[in-house]
């Protein structure tokens, strides 16, 4: 991590500020033009699912648990406290939805996966904040703890309760899920048309305003909030001051161990959040083994997203679909995905050429054409390989731009009170 | 080292045992939260646990923990998180699974082939997060934990290619070893109707050799003395980027072991229910053993014992993932324990110092002091 942070240091200062404040217009041609490349991609392939309403809609759901956790990851790290724990506390959080869920309905269930998660932020603070463990440690004694205590009350809460088994929690009633009125029919009729760039964009609208659900709004509202919170309040500076600099924020009176246990608290309860999605709406309870790594998956989505709220909401976003792709139709949308990558990639090789980054340039070409070349080879892509897409994505991009993402200064680093001297 | 002072000793015994008795205390309050039986609980455990056949299941399960031990502790002296040994292992595992079904060759040679195979995929893996972090600037603990998750499908992607039934069961897996390739047990425990691994010798030796090259070699230095400080290290000559590329390297040669006693020694073949997660188990062990070669054995030990003994609660109708809370509680109390005896030991040594000044009298001297 160090060198990590020795390289962003010697970073020059014009260089930082133009990668991580894109203007508003460059966005929206950004995504213009993402949109354009897809439409395109599907009417080459003929791999209509690549934009349907059905694949954005469980895209969404998808990226709503990873989000979460990538979320409770942003306000950790912004404070300063690494938050390896974010698994452990996301099985936590699964649990305690499912226990709350069957008995008191989802929406109890949801605040008890979040009392269980910021129980497990709670003991991560605790341990790093108070004892000054090294954070990583603390984090994998957590993911530990997490799994062995819920498979420990599984046993005593759910055996012999009807529907219920020793890894299993009895079903959960649904939350409700809501559409914009009057919207859903005119948009599937345009969908169902297949037009060039038209039926794209009606696909995506209607994935994600019809059936969703009300945890996922909240969950929008929640990275809406955070936003808002830590980069518009006074309480947010002074947060993410003690994430940059400790010694400085105390020094303007700024209480850090308090703003670092409430910034891993709530670590804790995003990430229960994001367990109660899995266990209350992607699934109908809780399941041992439910969150599958998600918990890691956000923390990368967050690093990708340069710890960033937009950025996490793309990364999230990014493996949300990958994992809808591959869950939806398999076969003929990912294998279309290898083109789209492929046409990127060379897209992506003809910028850095005109930027007089040769070499990167050439890396991006070679990759493109190789990639177009497994597309035009091959019939189909096996599912192994879609399963471990979103990792090598991170690892790629933390290869590709790792001198460009910038962590928080402090982040990780151990603080006792009154250092500075 | 430093000459062993018994206030020393104490010290460094303080926090696992302190540790111990913490997670041991929590582990008795849940029990007796849920309504079963403490004591009777640690009588029946402690019976069935000092059974020959279970002393010596015990040392095999410990004899892989220790090396994915070594593995992590390697990584940590020099200030490096391997999370990546878990994917090493087992990448390295079914590697070596693959070799040495396709390779025929005399009895000790095969062993070797094997093995170095498992050392060289497991380096490879990872050099993968190595060189990432060297000419990148990539986290290790970050790219280890992607590697981790890919090692998993590129496994299963592979395991379906070479795959076959595994004979009376549905499990699938890749052909069986040939008999030259399989390590020969040795009858440790007396009175067990079960050999040991024979590769608990590779476990000792590796030990061994972790403690010399650390301890008492150049390299070891270099190594160490990176891990406490960069700047220290560079301004004495060392190659920062040298010292990460080559511990990692090791780290992983070190983890493409973990899967060895088990492949050789009982499976001899790489199916898809090959044990996972001994990385993590690793780490649990190498914190509470300190990253010191004997400390770490005994935590292996101890580890293993626990999860020996689940067999035991299971059958009595204790649920075994009791287990799992005291491992996850022993890993948190003994780091935060070594914390405090560290903060204790730190205001011990200013008292001691501050008192000895104080009684020599001489007026500048205590100046200095406060």
């Amino acid at each position: 991590m160090s060198s990590a942070r020795a390289t962003t240091t010697t970073e020059q200062p014009p260089a930082k500020r133009r990668s991580s404040r894109l203007s508003l217009p460059v966005v929206l041609l950004g995504v213009a033009g993402a949109l354009v490349l897809f439409s395109l991609v599907r009417v080459i392939s003929g791999a209509n699912d690549l934009t349907s309403s059905g694949t954005i809609g469980a895209a969404l759901s998808l990226a709503v648990p990873i989000g979460m956790a990538g979320l409770g990851g942003l306000w950790a790290e912004r404070a300063g406290v690494v938050n390896i724990g974010l698994e452990g506390m996301m099985i936590l959080g699964t649990w305690g939805a499912g226990w709350a869920g069957y008995q008191y309905g989802p929406w109890t269930g949801v605040l008890v996966g979040v009392g269980m998660g910021a129980a497990g932020g709670l003991l991560h603070a605790i341990a790093t904040v108070t004892f000054g463990v090294d954070h990583i440690v603390s984090g994998v004694a957590i993911n530990i703890l997490g799994l062995g205590v819920t498979q420990f009350l599984s046993v005593t809460a759910f055996e012999g309760v009807r529907g219920g088994g020793e890894s299993q929690s009895p079903p959960i009633a649904n939350i409700r899920e809501v559409s914009l009125p009057g919207i859903g029919e005119p948009l599937l009729e345009l969908e169902r048309k297949h037009l060039f760039l038209l039926s794209d964009l009606a696909g995506i609208l209607r994935g994600v305003t019809v059936g969703v659900s009300l945890l996922t709004v909240v969950a929008i509202l929640l990275l809406i909030g955070s936003f808002y919170v830590l980069w518009r309040t006074p309480f947010g500076l002074r947060l993410r001051a003690c994430g940059e600099s400790p010694v400085a924020a105390e020094s303007l009176g700024v209480n850090v161990y308090l703003m670092k246990y409430i910034a891993v608290i709530a670590s804790g309860g995003f990430a229960g959040i994001g367990g109660a999605f899995l266990a209350i709406v992607a699934g109908n309870g809780y399941r041992e083994g439910q969150t599958a790594g998600r918990g890691f998956i956000g923390l990368a989505a967050m690093i990708f997203g340069n710890w960033r709220p937009g950025g996490l909401a793309m990364g999230a976003g990014l493996f949300g679909y990958t994992d809808a792709l591959q869950l939806r139709s398999g076969v003929e949308s990912v294998h279309a995905l290898l083109l789209l990558v492929g046409v990127a990639l060379l897209l992506v090789a003809v910028w850095l050429a005109s930027k007089q980054k040769l070499v990167s340039s050439a890396i991006c070409a070679v990759l493109g054409a190789a990639f177009l070349v497994w597309y035009v080879r091959t019939d189909e892509v096996p599912g192994d390989f879609t399963t471990m897409t979103p990792y090598l994505a991170t690892l790629l991009v933390l290869a590709l731009a790792s001198q460009r993402l910038r962590m928080p200064a402090a982040d990780g680093l151990p603080y006792r009170r009154g250092q500075g001297g | 080292m430093s000459r062993l002072e018994p206030r020393k000793v104490a010290m460094t015994l303080a926090a696992p045992v302190i540790a111990i008795v913490f997670a041991a205390l929590v582990t008795a309050l849940v029990l007796a939260a849920t309504g079963d039986p403490v004591w009777s609980t640690v009588t029946t455990v402690w019976d069935y646990g000092s059974k020959p056949r279970v002393i010596a299941l015990t040392l095999n399960q410990a004899t892989t923990y220790y090396l994915s031990a070594l593995a992590v502790a390697i990584g940590f002296r020099m200030n490096l998180f391997n999370i990546g040994v878990d994917g090493q292992y087992r990448l390295a595992a079914f590697a070596a699974a693959v070799v040495g079904t396709s390779v025929s060759l005399p009895k000790p040679l095969h062993l070797l082939v094997i093995v170095l195979t498992a050392m060289l995929v497991g380096a490879m893996w990872a050099g993968v997060a190595a060189v990432l972090k060297v000419s990148r600037g990539v986290s290790e603990v970050i790219s280890t934990i992607m590697l981790n998750a890919i090692a998993t499908s590129l496994i299963a992607f592979l395991l379906s290619k070479v795959a076959t039934d595994v004979a009376g069961s549905n499990n699938r897996g890749t052909d069986p070893i040939p008999e030259s390739g399989h390590f020969p047990g040795i009858p440790l425990i007396p009175g067990s109707p079960l050999d040991s691994f024979g590769f608990i010798i590779v476990a000792v030796l590796a030990g061994i050799a972790y403690s010399v090259v650390l301890g008492r070699t150049r390299f070891g230095f270099d190594l160490r003395a990176t891990g406490r400080s960069e700047s220290a290290a560079v301004a004495s000559g060392v190659s920062v980027k040298r010292m990460v590329l080559l511990s990692m390297l090791l780290s992983g040669a070190v983890a493409g072991l973990v899967g060895m006693p088990q492949l050789l020694g009982a499976s001899y073949t790489y199916s898809i229910d090959f044990p996972a997660g001994l990385g993590f188990t690793g780490i649990a062990i190498a914190l509470l053993g300190r990253n010191n070669a004997v400390g770490m054995a005994l935590s292996a030990v101890l580890f293993a014992f626990l999860d020996a003994s689940s067999v035991i609660l299971d059958i009595n109708d204790i649920s075994k993932e009791i287990v799992l809370i005291m491992q996850g509680t022993i890993v948190l109390s003994v780091v935060v324990a070594y914390e405090l005896v560290r903060r204790y030991s730190i205001a011990a040594e200013q008292r001691r110092v501050s008192r000895e000044l104080a009684s020599q009298g001489s007026p500048e001297r205590e100046e200095v002091a406060t």
